[in-house]
C-alpha cells in the first residue's frame, strides 16, 4: 500500500465521521459532498477510473440536491402545519 | 426506552458486530493480494472476444447484461416511488407556474450565475453525450454519462425561472423518455432472442477495436440506460419541485 | 497495512449504525444510510485491487496485460447510481412523515396505530 492510499483511506474514514456527527441536515448536506469528494478520489487512487467518474457527478451533484429539496419542502411544510393550528 | 439505555444497548451489539467483522477479516487475504480468477480472465478474453477495450463496461453490459438489467429497473422503480409519494397535485404542472418562498422574495439569479450556466450547459450536454458514446471504449458508460446529462436542465433551472426550466424538460416528455430508455434494454435482448441466440446475446456484428460501433449491442444498449438515468433523475427533481412553484397571479 | 481497507470499510459502517441509532432528525438518518452503503463499496474495492497492476482500460495499454479486477467495479459503478435514486425515495418518505406528522424527529412519532 503506497503512502497516498494508506493517507486517503484515513481520510475517508474521518469524513465519514464527520458526516454522521454534523446534526443539522443543511450543513450535512455540504458535508456529505465533501465526503463524496474523497470517496472518488480514493476510488481514482485504488485504480477505479469508471467507479471515481459515476461517484463524483452523483456524490457531489445529485445527492446534495436532494437532500436540499427535501428540506425545502420540509420547511413550506412546516409553515403550513404552524399556520392551521 | 431512554437514549442513555439506547445508546449503551447500541455499543454493546456494535462490539459484538466488530467482533464479526474481526473473525471474518483474519479468514480473508490480505487487500491487493486476493486472488480473483475471474477478474483474470475477464481482462484477458475481453479485448480478442468482444473487441470491447473498457473492461468494465463489458462486464457490465455484455458479459453480465442481465444483471445489469435488474439494477436499471431498481432505479426506474424507485424513481416510480418518488413520483408516486410526492404528487399531490390536481391539475399537472405547467409552464406558466414560477418559485415561491413564504416569507421573503425570490431574488432573481444574478449575472454571474447566469453567464457561467449559458457557459457550462453545452459544454455539459457535450461531455455527458461523449461520456455515453464512448463508453465503450475509455471510462464511462450509459450510467455515469446520464447523470451528467440530467445535470444539465437542472443549471436551467438554477440560472433561469422556472418556466425556462419546464420549456426545456417538460413532464411528459421526460416521462416518456426514461420509459423509451427502460424499453429499448428490454427490446434489444428480446431481438436477440427472436435472432435465434438467447436473452441479451451479443448477435450484432463486433467491428474493429477502437471504433464508436465497436462491441456489438453495447453501444445501443449505453444509449437506452444514459437515456433512462437521465430521465429518472430530471423526473425525480420535478416531483421534489411540485410543491414548491405556484400559479402566476395574472 | 494490507488489512486497512477491511477496518475502514468495518468503522464506516459501525459509526454509519451508529447515526442511524442516535438520530434525531429524519433527513439525518437517510444520509447516514448513505454512509453505511459508502462502506460497501470500500470493501468491494479492497476486494477487486491488486497491488502494482493498472486499471482494466485497454485502449491505451496492451491487450492482455494483468490489471486490476473489473468484475467488482461494475458491482460498484451501477450501485451507485442506483443509490441516489434510493436515497430520493427514503427522503420521499420522510417529506410525507412530516406532512402526516407535523414533525421529522424519530423519538416523537407515534407508534404505528393499528
Amino acid at each position: 500500500m503506497t503512502p497516498l492510499q494508506i493517507f486517503i483511506l484515513l481520510f475517508v474514514a474521518a469524513g465519514g465521521t464527520g458526516v454522521v456527527l454534523t446534526r443539522d441536515p443543511a450543513s450535512q448536506a455540504i458535508v456529505v459532498s465533501f465526503y463524496g469528494f474523497l470517496l472518488s478520489i480514493l476510488f481514482f487512487v485504488f485504480q477505479a477510473p469508471d467507479v471515481a467518474l459515476s461517484q463524483i457527478v452523483v456524490g457531489a451533484v445529485a445527492l446534495p440536491l436532494m437532500i436540499l429539496l427535501a428540506l425545502a419542502r420540509v420547511k413550506k411544510q412546516q409553515r403550513e402545519h404552524d399556520k392551521s393550528r | 426506552m431512554t437514549r442513555a439505555a439506547r445508546k449503551i444497548l447500541f455499543l454493546i451489539s456494535a462490539l459484538l458486530l466488530a467482533c464479526v467483522f474481526w473473525l471474518g477479516y483474519s479468514q480473508m487475504q490480505p487487500a491487493g493480494f486476493v486472488s480473483g480468477e475471474y477478474g483474470d480472465r475477464v481482462n484477458q478474453l475481453v479485448v480478442p472476444q468482444r473487441h470491447i477495450t473498457d473492461a468494465v463496461t463489458a462486464v457490465n453490459f455484455d458479459i453480465r447484461g442481465f444483471d445489469t438489467l435488474g439494477e436499471e429497473f431498481i432505479l426506474f422503480t424507485s424513481v416510480m416511488g418518488v413520483v408516486l409519494l410526492m404528487r399531490w397535485r390536481k391539475e399537472p404542472l405547467r409552464g406558466d407556474h414560477e418559485d415561491k418562498a413564504e416569507d421573503r422574495r425570490v431574488p432573481p439569479p444574478s449575472d454571474a450565475v447566469r453567464v457561467t450556466s449559458v457557459l457550462l450547459v453545452p459544454a455539459t450536454v457535450l461531455f455527458g453525450v461523449y461520456m455515453v458514446t464512448h463508453g465503450q471504449l475509455t471510462p464511462g458508460g450509459g450510467f455515469q454519462g446520464g447523470v451528467i446529462l440530467a445535470t444539465a436542465p437542472l443549471l436551467l433551472y438554477l440560472a433561469g425561472t422556472f418556466g425556462q426550466f419546464h420549456e426545456v424538460a417538460p413532464l411528459r416528455m421526460v416521462a416518456f423518455a426514461e420509459a423509451v430508455g427502460a424499453a429499448t434494454y428490454i427490446f434489444i435482448g428480446g431481438a436477440c432472442l427472436a435472432l435465434g441466440g438467447t436473452f441479451l446475446q451479443n448477435l450484432l456484428p463486433l467491428g474493429q477495436v477502437g471504433s464508436l460501433t465497436s462491441g456489438g449491442i453495447v453501444p445501443l444498449i449505453d444509449l437506452g440506460v444514459g437515456l433512462e438515468v437521465s430521465g429518472g433523475i430530471v423526473l425525480a427533481l420535478l416531483a421534489f419541485l411540485e410543491e414548491l412553484v405556484e400559479e402566476k397571479e395574472e | 497495512m494490507n488489512f486497512l481497507p477491511y477496518l475502514v470499510s468495518a468503522w464506516l459502517f459501525l459509526i454509519g449504525l451508529y447515526g442511524v441509532v442516535t438520530s434525531r432528525n429524519l433527513v439525518h438518518l437517510c444520509i447516514c444510510v448513505g454512509v453505511i452503503q459508502s462502506s460497501s463499496y470500500v470493501l468491494l474495492l479492497a476486494i477487486g485491487y491488486r497491488i502494482g497492476r493498472p486499471a482494466p482500460i485497454f485502449i491505451d495499454i496492451k491487450p492482455g496485460t494483468p490489471a486490476v479486477d473489473p468484475v467488482v467495479q461494475a458491482l460498484i459503478l451501477t450501485d451507485i447510481v442506483v443509490e441516489v435514486t434510493v436515497m430520493a425515495l427514503l427522503l420521499a418518505l420522510a417529506v410525507q412523515i412530516h406532512k402526516r406528522n407535523g414533525t421529522l424527529d424519530p423519538n416523537l412519532l407515534h407508534a404505528m396505530k393499528g
